[in-house]
């Protein structure tokens, strides 16, 4: 098959994942500690950026965002996308077996959902080929190129 | 009341956190396609000409400026809305908009299979937020 992803490839797909739902996390337990920001108040979002919880979010979104752009350099946008989902399985799946919450069954019915959804775009192609693109992509196919 | 924000206020936070996602991502999407395969890039011309290549697109610079105003009208949303309404409501909207953004502008072959993926993902980020 055309385009088939190599192990770096995968790998970069794995940060996506990880650092996306980790770092979001991160960012919503240091805003949870700076409290509610209104129009009036906006000066505490400047007070956030000195959170620890909200900086190191911020340093793992810096890796989700290089990562990501890696990732879009070589796929579609709708190929990456359920990478970024899985991410929230990643979360949920922690909290159950390492902080042992409950998992309700809308959650697992949810988890269930975006594995399929990861699964019906993994066994598609990664990328739709351009007419303009062609001819660049098969010279990269042959090796030519590296 | 400051505590308890109306449902336009509510909606129109999480609709334009996702609408400036949607941008944002589409853009960038764009700017990455253009510039080509970056593992290749980086190949050639180490990590500083890979990230020099990245900060010197037009496009690039678009989209980053659209995430990071996503970034603060995130954080804005969160500040008046719960996580557990924000986080999927926005989720499910970004996935909508990129998919059919990226078949408007990107000319993806947006197929059945990931039509589905969409769908699938929308219900199952609403399910995980129970």
């Amino acid at each position: 098959m055309k385009h088939r992803l190599k192990a770096s490839q995968y790998a970069i797909l794995v940060a996506v994942m990880l650092t996306a739902s980790i770092g979001d996390t991160l960012l919503s337990r240091g805003m949870a500690q700076v409290g509610s920001v209104d129009l009036q108040h906006l000066g505490l979002l400047w007070q956030a950026l000195f959170n620890p919880y909200i900086i190191s979010g911020i340093v793992l979104l810096i890796g989700f965002f290089a990562s990501y752009m890696t990732a879009l350099s070589w796929a579609d946008l709708t190929f990456v996308m359920p990478a970024t989902a899985f991410g929230y399985v990643v979360i949920a799946l922690l909290s159950r077996f390492w902080l042992h919450e409950h998992l309700s069954i809308y959650r697992w019915t949810g988890i269930a959902l975006i594995v399929c959804a990861v699964g019906f775009v993994a066994g598609g192609p990664s990328r739709t080929e351009h007419e303009s693109e062609n001819s660049e992509l098969d010279l990269m196919d042959s090796g030519v190129g590296r | 009341m400051m505590n308890a924000p109306t449902a336009l206020r509510t909606w129109s936070a999480i609709g334009g956190v996702a609408a400036l996602a949607v941008v944002g991502e589409v853009t960038i999407a764009a700017a990455m396609r253009k510039l080509g395969d970056l593992d290749i890039i980086r190949e050639r011309s180490g990590l500083p000409g890979a990230i020099r290549a990245v900060l010197s697109s037009p496009l690039f610079l678009v989209g980053a400026l659209c995430m990071a105003l996503n970034f603060f009208a995130m954080l804005y949303a969160l500040s008046i809305v719960d996580l557990s309404l924000a986080a999927p409501a926005t989720a499910s909207l970004t996935y909508i908009g990129n998919a059919v953004a990226a078949k408007l502008f990107l000319h993806e072959n947006v197929d059945s299979r990931r039509w589905l993926a969409v769908l699938f993902v929308c219900v199952g980020v609403v399910l995980l937020s129970h």
